[in-house]
């Protein structure tokens, strides 16, 4: 029997905590304290940004990662040693970076990234989370699934080369997945002389072409990823451009309103019955919220039941929570008995999302059998399963233009088409421009569990 | 008076891992925690019992026991059975060694790495278990960087590359056949620094050994490997007092030391912050090929 849970974890070894307790709820500048402390202290103010990177094959994608990695001194001794070698053994002129986000042996052997990888690296203000996709034209899949969780998109261009093709559909996957922020690294910029008009020239036509996209934020960086300029440390070469460098941004960029915080949904993922003398009533509502902010004392709605109740208490194993909001995973405590499970929601009353089985959503499509007008798939929503019938196709997208094509419906991989579904029973969510957490649906095949689809709901 | 509506980044890894615990509570029928007594299963047991307080873990855990563990391994693993109140099971490569089933290979750097992969399939199957929790992290090794939190497994437990699911959002699919399980690796997004700024901050209790000790050690192939009746040390192997931590801790025969001053949590932070060797940097299971990790993984290693 475990009275204090907490005691079956905490150690005599640690006895001064008051320090760090002040640390949590007074933030002090790291300056003015010792090394040791700001090491320790600073990650409590540390923030998480997950981004990803586009580009086409030769863009210099995996060197602009090397380089970051590099730079902020996150390559370790034995990694940096072992892509040595490898570049000396194939006669490589100095030490190729790109070879550090080289993952396993197959795609080594053919010299190209075949799936999403990912990396992590620090600063003292951020913790960074690489969703490294690759750029071919059969891979849009992976890049749909690195987008599906960033917080900022790096596209990337040759500067010689300008925009291209892929360019604008590594844009317009950035902006069906709403990624909140997009920078555009113009690389290779050691290739054009430094030449200010490049550079230019590449922003004035993309940002003509961004005003058709539903992106919001746009930055513009002049780089280049092989000799270092503007990656972390400020280039020397270009005296004309006035802004920060691409690590500066991503360290300093504004994620604080990434999050809904508006609707407050809260999808029942598990329900926590401990069925102990100690806690013998207790019934949980375990989840993560997915938008908008509960606390104690909450008029709530229950969904699909339509019931209400109030939040009596919001529990965490570190005591009660004041206020939930969204990435947190916490448990809700009615005061009626209710009989709740997974797949419910609890919402705010006089703010609810749509309840309805006929779902409108742009649809990507992961699989090489093509989707079946007419076909029944599984959809996960939120914490629901469910199963779908696909009623209609309405068009296909061209990536490249943003042309919606009424006549070939044919859906494959890689295509993305606005679809209608039918469910076998009512699903509560939002539009995904409105929460990426309650507007966004998988699909799996049922004869073979795989994972075919992959929706934003319109 | 304003609100933050932030979290700090081990605050939001926390709940990202908290989430994918009890999903594997929710979506599977009979799952497992893998249990390894190092610090990332430490943690791993630390975040269930977070993710389901102030209910008892709804699952028990499994030890592959190489039979060369070392001993503040085994004392800490029992200790916190009993004080979690949660069952154990252990897979025990000595006795699949006794009974036959397996071989274990002889010489100077035999390890039973191999074998524990074998035992550790076994112990799945007779458990009937349909989900593996396991604290593999991204960031360890280069094969594990395109790691699902979700990954299937085939019916031998071997791992395809080309087989695994997209993962978008937080929506993760586990549909299986009869017979196939999931591996579920709720701390993926964790970095060696994560894990020990958050287990310094929530004051979990470690085995010793990864604080700084006095401990007799030799030197093999640059590694610094403890002294113990479990290794043949060749002629030339010279036994040392050393003042050493463990960063990872594994088999006896494979898991090298660090040389360390570092005698708190504290100060090992400040290492690992300014270290310049990869943590797996000392396992001598990951240094007999380059690409030794992604060939145990397909064969059904963790």
């Amino acid at each position: 029997m475990i009275s204090d849970p907490k005691r079956v974890w905490k150690t005599a070894r640690n006895k001064d905590t008051s320090r760090n307790k002040l640390a949590n709820k007074h933030f002090k500048s790291p300056l003015q304290i010792d090394h040791t402390e700001s090491l320790y202290m600073s990650n409590q103010q540390t923030e998480l940004l997950r981004f990803t990177t586009a580009g086409s094959v030769d863009d210099g994608k995996s060197t602009l990662i090397g380089r970051l990695l590099y730079d902020s001194k996150s390559i370790f001794e034995d990694q940096y040693e072992q892509i040595k070698q490898t570049s000396e053994r194939r006669g490589e002129e100095g030490v190729n970076l790109a070879l550090l986000t080289d993952g396993l042996k197959s795609e080594r052997e053919q010299g190209i990234t075949i799936d999403v990888a990912y990396r992590y690296f620090a600063t003292p203000k951020r913790k960074f989370i690489i969703a490294d996709t690759p750029g071919h034209i059969q891979y849009t899949r992976n890049m749909v699934t690195g987008a599906s969780t960033a917080n900022v998109a790096l596209i990337l261009v040759d500067a010689r080369h300008g925009i291209i093709e892929q360019t604008r559909r590594h844009a317009i996957i950035a902006s069906l997945l709403q990624i909140p922020h997009v920078v555009l690294c113009v690389n290779k910029m050691d290739l054009v002389d430094y030449a200010e008009e490049n550079f230019e020239n590449i922003r004035e036509e993309f940002s003509q072409f961004a005003s058709k996209l539903d992106v919001v934020d746009i930055e513009f960086i002049p780089i280049s990823a092989l000799k270092g300029d503007n990656v972390v440390n400020k280039s020397d070469q270009m005296d004309w451009y006035h802004g920060g460098t691409l690590m500066h941004y991503l360290e300093n960029v504004h994620i604080g309103s990434d999050h809904n915080l508006i609707d407050s949904r809260f999808p029942v993922q598990y329900v926590i019955r401990p069925y102990s003398d100690e806690y013998h009533d207790y019934r949980g509502y375990a989840g993560r919220m997915a938008g908008g902010v509960l606390k104690k004392g909450d008029k709530v709605m229950l969904l699909p039941s339509g019931f209400t109740s109030t939040i009596s208490k919001i529990d965490s194993y570190d005591g009660e929570v004041e206020k939930a909001f969204p990435p947190m995973s916490v448990t809700v405590l009615l005061e009626d008995d209710l009989d709740l499970s997974r797949g419910d929601m609890i919402i705010r009353e006089n703010n609810t999302p749509e309840i309805s089985q006929d779902v409108e959503v742009m649809l990507c499509w992961f699989n090489s059998s093509p989707i079946r007008e007419k076909g029944k798939y599984v959809l996960l929503h939120t914490s629901q399963d469910v199963r779908c019938l696909v009623k209609e196709v309405r068009y296909k997208l061209d990536i490249n233009t943003l042309h919606r094509n009424m006549d070939d419906k044919s859906i494959g991989m890689n295509d993305i088409a606005r679809v209608v579904l039918r469910t076998t029973k009512p699903i509560f969510f939002d539009s995904y421009r409105r929460n990426r957490h309650t507007g966004s649906v998988i699909l799996i095949d049922e004869s073979t569990n795989e994972t075919v689809g992959a929706g934003m709901i319109i | 008076m304003s609100y933050n509506y932030s979290l700090n980044h081990l605050k939001e890894l926390e709940s990202e891992s908290i989430f994918i615990i009890r999903e594997v509570a929710a979506r599977f029928e009979n799952p497992v925690l893998m249990f390894s007594g190092g610090k990332d299963s430490i943690l791993m047991t630390y975040l269930a019992a977070k993710a389901f307080h102030p209910a008892k873990i709804p699952f028990p855990l499994l030890h592959v026991d190489t039979g060369h563990n070392f001993p503040e391994t085994i004392e800490f693993r029992d200790r916190l059975i009993e004080k979690l109140g949660v069952k154990l099971t252990v897979g025990s490569v000595q006795e699949a060694i006794d009974k036959g089933l397996v071989t274990e290979e002889k010489g100077y750097s035999a390890s039973r790495n191999g074998l524990q992969t074998a035992v550790l399939l076994e112990s799945l199957e007779n458990g009937k278990y349909d989900a593996a929790l396991g604290g593999a992290r991204r960031d360890e090794e280069k094969a594990r960087a395109k790691e699902r939190f979700f990954s299937h497994r085939d019916e031998f437990g071997q791992w395809t590359p080309k087989n695994q699911r997209p993962e978008l959002w937080n929506l993760f699919n586990s549909k299986k056949n009869m017979g196939e399980h999931f591996r579920v690796f709720p701390i993926s997004n964790w970095t060696e620094l994560d894990v020990w700024q958050y287990l310094a901050e929530e004051k979990v209790e470690l085995p010793s050994l990864y604080l700084a000790h006095e401990r007799d050690c030799f030197v093999r192939d640059g590694v610094i490997l403890a002294d113990t009746d479990v290794i043949t040390r060749r002629p030339e192997e010279k036994v040392e007092k050393m003042k050493v931590r463990f960063r990872t801790i594994g088999d006896m025969t494979c898991t090298g030391a660090v040389l360390s001053d570092a005698d708190t949590l504290e100060k090992v932070i400040e290492e690992v912050a300014t270290t310049r060797i990869t943590e797996r940097g000392g396992r001598a299971d990951d240094k007999r090929s380059e690409t030794s990790m992604e060939d145990r993984k397909k064969q059904g290693y963790f």
